[in-house]
């Protein structure tokens, strides 16, 4: 199972983090500058492994951002990194070339992305047409209340209350 | 009005984003305005401001790490929005402050019942669910189980999918929901949410799944999808060990896909779970080997050649031929840039160690340490791995033992070495138990300490503080004591730390004595020859004493004096640092330049500010002043020898360290019987009294080096400095007799301190000839094997040096054990604590069940006799019962005749209750012999 998904910069700056496993906020931010410690001291060629604390943290890099997933150490380091792979194809399909600044304007939408690839640390669809079209669904969702929220009658509901 | 102001005037999430990204300086100020504007905004009744407020207050969270527990009210409010985009915002703000603790979890539960009802959209069903995943309570897990069992026959496929994900977390917070759902989550089972449940469910306890072995194993050979491959592999990796026949039906299917698969991850998998359940079968293992000497020899691919090496040590000991066929490899790893690959590698070649190549991989390894100088982290790892494998149980691995100590010795002239304590300690303690190898480990400690350059790399002044105490300890088989002494009392000692000097001096102590008392051996043998076939050499000595008696006391150039004088009595004048032969080294001349040499080095030492040296530097200098005394080192050799109090002191001198140090167990004092006389559990009130008047005797931190010092005053009247503390033990000791334990037979003889242990000579002796034995069978991983001399006896303490084998016993903890107890009674079907709803699965093991008393004979035990399978009868009812099943099937399958039905176990797959059945006969007739007594279900379920 995945204990966490940790996103964060060349510069060691967190970009996104989701926890399958409860750690309290102050156990939060101590993993994150161990493993950012960690993981960004290595180099390019190395493997993208590290155990740490009983655990396995699997990592990539792509541009500027490392995508970690901290997996049980019998999980399959191999699946993980084809599982962050497959993360950041949906992200670049739906984003249209991901580049940071997607993710910090729209981080959001990084979660809603996210939660529809895994649910309670584990993959729940394997398949990006359907991802993308279940993200589909909620964005028309979106749309369509925003359309409510905006037609006139609404505007003046809310003006006159 | 005013709220709609408010929202016109509210700064956008991109306002914030931005102003954070234009000045990174005053991101702090930045953060702590824009929480208190959003505190204001986050109490609005508008939910377009509300839902701003808590989308930035998420941001802050997740990208900024604040602490927004405080706002998990406010995104409850929003929760009931109808309108989608506050909903998401809502639960995505929720699912960052809320925990699985936070009491107010309990005022979620009616929202998320709505939300969760099957007319809800599905993206509002699919948010519910993934907040439920992350932060589902015992009580919200009890609350909403009727919802998620539900939604786990939902028509949508990815509301199934999110429920059956979630279904995980309620089963572990509520175990009692594994009742109402396990058996749609059973119905979901090909799709991966669901594998991926009873994955992570299995790892716990993985035994109540195995009924649902058939259903797993239709994945296994029929699904296309790796990551559903990977999850069924790896509950069978765990089943298969509960039940050998399973391992038997999996491997084909798990070598078939280590042969076709093209992706890495599902390769790796099954060799993993060959190297962890199926290792018996040697075609699998031959398979995974060739596939991770693919992965080993990927030079652009760290990962894999990480993976590999991992397999490899996965397939552990038993399989060491795999790392010999991959040995370049894995010692190429060694030298790998990645530190992480090192380790790995290295920790395999250890594992991998067996008396027949302990010898060779230990000096690859040391000597690439040595070799590895950029690294001096990894250096260490690999000396402190070499330490610990060869230490282990008591040296169970080293059969050379003069190999050894000078591979301690190589070791601690790495210049990175930082393992001195370890070194330290298995010096000293090999010294202690392995007298064979005393000689080679003096001989060791020489080198060490005559080594000027050493001393000046603190980190290995432990282990000359060892090579001094062995070489003072076991000066007799010393090649040249005054050698020896001159390294002991070296100008650049005083770089050790007062520890350390103490033993040096201690040392000196030992090797002085020694040499003394050789020196009257010498004379008191030599003399009939002396006397008869050199007496011109009596005359000359006689003339040159005199010069010998100023010496004393005058320091180094009075000693050379002296050697010049004496060269006539034969004593070569270089003779203290050449290598000779004892005999020839102990003359007349020698043995005062010796003391001499002490003597002039201890009294600055006799002045040290540390007691512990001091006290020590005064002992010798107490040693020597009374040998001063004896006038007769005026007159000749012949002198000395007549002189009987030289020769009575001299005995004396050898009865202080004669008596053997032994390895002392640290439960020998428990082992010391209670006396009759003695209550122990009496008021020792009055104790305070006997200790206002202790004494003071100092007890070093090194007692176990040092202690025999004190023993020294009994053993000659003038050394009263020395007896000082003894004799007021024993003052004490004749007036608090009660509170001492009754004399031994031991301490008669010499001392107060009986022997810790005898050593148990006869035991390890026999001990060593069984290793011997062992050794012909052991599989060799290394191709030459140098002939070995007998394995000196090792002196092992039965009671620490054995190491308590059994492993911990697994607990598992009780929600597991609840969660497991409800999983067997949902697939064993039991009808007391079933739900009303009836599946088909549930539907069918219940026929099953009734069915069962049907088949029941009497006859049934005798036949279960015939098969040899009494011991089940034997296990109680529920065996038993098992048992009696099992028979009766065998008598229907063999009135069916279906022995031509062995070849079809796939088509047997089906799930038509005919061949179902069919093949479970067969399975039961094969396997009867090799029935686990624990797990009486399984044959029911099996293929």
């Amino acid at each position: 199972m995945i204990n966490f998904v940790l996103l964060f910069s060349r510069q060691g700056k967190v970009r996104l983090t989701k926890w399958y496993s409860p750690y309290s906020q102050k156990e939060r931010s101590k993993v994150i500058r161990e493993l950012s410690g960690a993981i960004l001291s290595r180099g390019p060629k190395l493997c993208k492994f590290v155990e740490w604390r009983g655990c396995k943290v699997v990592y990539r890099r792509y541009a500027s951002l490392y995508f970690c997933m901290c997996i049980d150490s019998e999980d399959n380091e191999l699946e993980i990194l084809e599982i962050i792979h497959f993360f950041v194809e949906i992200l670049d399909r739906y984003f249209g070339s991901v580049c940071e600044l997607d993710l910090i304007f729209n981080f959001h939408k990084a979660y809603y992305i996210l939660d529809e690839i895994l649910i309670a640390g584990e993959l729940q669809e394997s398949s990006k047409k359907t991802i993308a079209r279940l993200i589909a669904a909620q964005d028309s969702l979106v749309e369509t209340a925003k359309e409510q929220a905006n037609s006139i009658s609404n505007v003046i509901a809310q003006a006159t209350k | 009005m005013a709220a709609l102001v408010d929202t016109l005037l509210q700064r956008s999430l991109d306002d914030l984003i931005k102003s954070l990204r234009s000045q990174p300086t005053l991101e702090s100020s930045i953060i702590s305005r824009s929480i208190s504007e959003i505190r204001r905004e986050i109490r609005s009744t508008n939910p377009l401001t509300k839902s701003t407020a808590l989308q930035k207050l998420s941001y802050l969270s997740s990208l900024h790490f604040l602490d927004i527990s405080w706002s998990s009210f406010h995104s409850l409010e929003l929760l009931p929005s109808p309108s989608f985009t506050f909903k998401r915002l809502a639960y995505l703000s929720a699912s960052l402050s809320f925990h699985p603790s936070s009491d107010l979890l309990l005022l979620a539960t009616n929202q998320l019942r709505k939300d969760l009802s099957p007319s809800s959209p599905s993206p509002v069903i699919s948010l519910a669910l993934d907040f439920l995943s992350l932060t589902a309570s015992p009580d919200l897990a009890r609350d909403l189980t009727p919802e998620i069992h539900s939604l786990l026959s939902s028509p949508n496929p990815s509301i199934r999918t999110k429920a059956t994900a979630t279904a995980l977390r309620i089963f572990t917070r509520y175990p009692d929901s594994v009742r109402v759902a396990f058996k749609r989550l059973v119905d979901n089972i090909d799709s991966s949410a669901a594998i991926g449940v009873f994955c992570e469910l299995s790892a716990s306890d993985p035994k109540p799944y195995l009924p649902l072995a058939p259903d797993f194993y239709r994945l296994l050979v029929g699904s296309k999808n790796n990551w559903i491959l990977i999850k069924v592999l790896k509950i069978f990796a765990r089943l298969a060990p509960l039940e050998p026949r399973l391992a038997r039906r999996i491997v084909d299917p798990v070598c078939e896909h280590l042969r076709r698969s093209n992706a890495k991850s599902l390769v790796l998998e099954c060799a993993r779970t060959v190297a962890l359940s199926l290792a018996d079968y040697d075609e699998a293992v031959r398979l995974v080997v060739e596939k991770v000497g693919e992965f080993l020899a990927s030079e652009d691919d760290a990962n894999l050649r990480y993976l590999g090496l991992h397999v490899l040590s996965m397939l552990g000991p038993r399989h060491s031929w795999a790392v010999e066929m991959n040995k370049e490899l894995v010692i190429k790893s060694l030298c790998d840039p990645d530190a992480n690959i090192r380790r790995e590698a290295l920790l395999l070649i250890m594992e991998m160690l067996f008396e027949s190549n302990v010898v060779d991989i230990s000096i690859l390894l040391v000597s690439f340490a040595s070799k590895s100088m950029p690294n001096p982290e990894f250096c260490n790892d690999i000396l402190e791995a070499v330490l610990s494998a060869c230490g282990r149980n008591v040296y169970e691995l080293v059969m050379d033992f003069d190999w050894y100590v000078g591979l301690l010795g190589q070791m601690s002239r790495n210049p990175h070495c930082a393992k001195g304590d370890e070194i330290e300690r298995q010096l000293v303690d090999i010294g202690l138990r392995v007298k064979d190898v005393r000689p080679e480990l003096v001989c060791i400690a020489r080198d060490l300490l005559i080594d000027p350059t050493l001393l000046g790399n603190s980190s290995i002044h432990r282990i000359l503080s060892a090579a001094a105490w062995v070489s003072g300890e076991y000066a007799e088989f010393s090649r040249n004591p005054l050698e020896l002494l001159e390294a002991l009392l070296q100008p650049r000692t005083n770089l050790l730390p007062t520890s350390v000097s103490a033993v040096y001096i201690q040392a000196v102590f030992k090797v002085l004595t020694f040499c003394f008392c050789s020196y009257f051996e010498r004379l008191e043998s030599g003399h009939m020859l002396s006397s008869l076939g050199n007496p011109i050499a009596g005359t000359g000595c006689q003339e040159e004493s005199d010069a010998s008696t100023v010496v004393f006391g005058k320091g180094d150039n009075a000693a050379v004096g002296n050697l010049n004088n004496t060269g006539a009595i034969g004593c070569k004048p270089d003779s203290l640092s050449g290598s000779v032969n004892l005999d020839e080294q102990f003359t007349h001349a020698s043995v005062l330049r010796m003391l001499n040499l002490i003597e002039t080095a201890m009294v600055p030492l006799s002045n040290w500010g540390v007691v512990e040296i001091q006290d020590r530097a005064l002992s010798v200098l107490c040693l020597i002043h009374m040998l001063q005394r004896f006038q007769v080192w005026n007159r000749d050799e012949e002198g000395l020898r007549k002189d009987g109090r030289v020769s009575e002191f001299a005995n004396l001198m050898a009865g202080v360290f004669n008596q053997e140090l032994g390895p002392v167990s640290a439960n020998s004092q428990k082992r010391v019987s209670v006396p009759d006389g003695l209550i122990l559990k009496e008021n020792l009130a009055d104790l305070t009294a006997v200790i206002g008047e202790e004494v003071n005797v100092s007890v070093s931190a090194s007692t176990s080096f040092f202690h025999r010092k004190h023993h020294n005053g009994e053993t000659g009247e003038e050394t009263k400095i020395l007896t000082e503390s003894t004799s007021l033990l024993s003052e004490h000791r004749k007036r608090h007799e009660l509170y001492y334990l009754p004399a031994g037979k031991d301490e008669a003889q010499s001392n107060d301190y009986p022997p810790a242990n005898d050593p148990q000579l006869p035991v390890s002796q026999c001990g060593a000839s069984e290793d011997l034995v062992e050794l012909d069978d052991q599989p060799l991983l290394s191709r030459h094997r140098k002939p070995t001399k007998p394995r000196p006896v090792v002196v092992k303490l039965d009671d620490v040096d054995v190491r308590e084998n059994s492993a911990p016993e697994s607990t598992v903890d009780l929600k597991d054990d609840l969660l497991s107890g409800a999983v067997c009674d949902v697939l064993l079907g039991n009808e007391d604590n079933k739900p009303t709803k009836t599946q088909k699965k549930s539907a069918k093991s219940q026929r099953r069940k009734k069915d069962r008393p049907t088949y029941v004979e009497p006859a049934s035990a005798s036949q279960l006799r015939e098969s040899g399978n009494l011991v089940h009868v034997e296990l109680g009812s529920s065996s038993s019962k098992i048992s009696r099943h099992g028979h009766s099937k065998e008598k229907q399958s063999s009135s069916q005749g279906i022995e031509d039905n062995e070849d079809g176990s796939q088509k047997n797959l089906t799930n038509s209750q005919h061949h179902y059945r069919k093949h479970k006969h067969r399975q039961d007739r094969d396997a009867l012999p090799n029935l686990l007594p624990q797990t009486p279900v399984i044959q029911d379920f099996l293929l």
